[in-house]
C-alpha cells in the first residue's frame, strides 16, 4: 500500500512539474510559436501523468469500481488525440494571417 | 463504396459507439441498455461515414502494427518534455526557431493525420500545414536539431509510412 502511495506521489509531483514548465515557458519564450511549443507538449504529458497517477490510486484504494479508471484511461487516449490537433489549428490560423515567426535575435514580442 | 463495405462501416461503428456507452454508463439493467442501443443507432445514422472509410484494406493489420507503435510514440513524447523544459528553464533559453519544409511519401487522410500529430508532439516541432497531394509538411521547429531529425533523420516518417504500409 505504501509503495503504491510512494508511485502516485511521483507522477503526480512530475505532472506538476511539467505543468509548471509549460506556464513557466508561456512566460519566458518570445512569441506565439515557441510559446505554444511549451504549453501545447508539457501540458500533454503533464495532465497525462496526472491523470495515470489518479488511475494507480483509484485502482489500489477502491478496486470495487474498476470503470472509474476506464474512464480515466478515455480521458488520457482524448486529450492525446485533441491536444496536438488543436495546437495545430491555431498555429495553421495564425501562420494563414501572415504572423511571422520570431528569429534569433529579434525583439521579444 | 459498396453496398457491402457500407454495411459493415455501419456495424463497425454501432458496435463501437455502444461498447463505449456501456463503459461509460456502467449500468446493465434493461433500461439504460435500450437506451444506449437507441442513442448509438442514431450515432450511427449521422456519422457513420467518419469513423470506418470504405477502403479498409488490411485495417486489422495496420490497427496492430499502431498499436505497436505508441509505446515508442510515448517514449518520444518524454523526451519532447525533457527537451522543451530544458530550453525553458535554461537562463540563456538555447532556441533558435524555423519554419521547415519536409515531404513525405504518405498519401492517406489518417496517416498524415497521425504523422502531424506526432510531429506535434515531438520534440522541439509542430506542424503548420499539411499538403494532402503531395504529403509535404511545414514544421516550426525550435531550434536546429529537432528540424535536423525531419530533414536529415526521418526516422518518424519512416515509422509512420511503416505503420500505414505507404512507403
Amino acid at each position: 500500500m505504501l509503495l503504491v502511495d510512494v508511485i502516485v506521489t511521483i507522477l503526480l509531483t512530475s505532472g506538476m512539474f511539467f505543468m509548471c514548465i509549460g506556464a513557466i515557458g508561456l512566460l519566458r519564450f518570445p512569441d506565439f510559436y515557441t510559446r505554444l511549443h511549451a504549453t501545447g507538449k508539457c501540458d500533454t504529458l503533464g495532465e497525462g501523468l496526472i491523470i495515470v497517477s489518479l488511475i494507480i490510486y483509484h485502482l489500489f484504494h477502491y478496486p470495487g469500481t474498476p470503470l472509474m479508471a476506464v474512464k480515466l484511461l478515455f480521458l488520457i487516449i482524448f486529450i492525446f488525440i485533441a491536444n496536438p490537433t488543436a495546437i495545430h489549428a491555431i498555429v495553421k490560423a495564425a501562420y494563414r494571417r501572415g504572423l511571422k515567426p520570431w528569429r534569433l535575435g529579434e525583439r521579444r514580442r | 463504396m459498396n453496398r457491402g463495405e457500407k454495411g459493415f462501416g455501419i456495424l463497425v461503428t454501432f458496435c463501437i459507439m455502444f461498447l463505449f456507452w456501456l463503459i461509460l454508463s456502467g449500468f446493465f439493467d434493461a433500461f439504460h441498455l435500450i437506451a444506449g442501443v437507441v442513442c448509438s443507432a442514431i450515432v450511427t445514422l449521422i456519422c457513420h461515414g467518419l469513423l470506418v472509410k470504405g477502403k479498409s484494406q488490411k485495417m486489422f493489420l495496420k490497427s496492430v502494427r499502431l498499436f505497436l507503435y505508441i509505446p515508442w510514440q510515448l517514449w518520444q513524447i518524454v523526451l519532447a518534455n525533457l527537451d522543451v523544459a530544458y530550453r525553458v528553464l535554461h537562463p540563456k533559453m538555447p532556441i533558435d526557431p524555423r519554419v521547415i519544409e519536409c515531404e513525405t511519401s504518405l498519401r492517406g487522410d489518417f496517416a498524415l493525420t497521425t504523422l502531424a500529430n506526432c510531429i506535434t508532439l515531438t520534440p522541439g516541432t509542430i506542424t503548420i500545414f499539411v499538403e494532402p497531394g503531395k504529403g509535404k509538411f511545414w514544421v516550426h521547429a525550435l531550434a536546429k536539431e529537432p528540424a535536423d531529425a525531419h530533414l536529415v533523420d526521418k526516422t518518424m516518417q519512416r515509422k509512420v509510412a511503416d505503420v500505414f504500409m505507404e512507403w
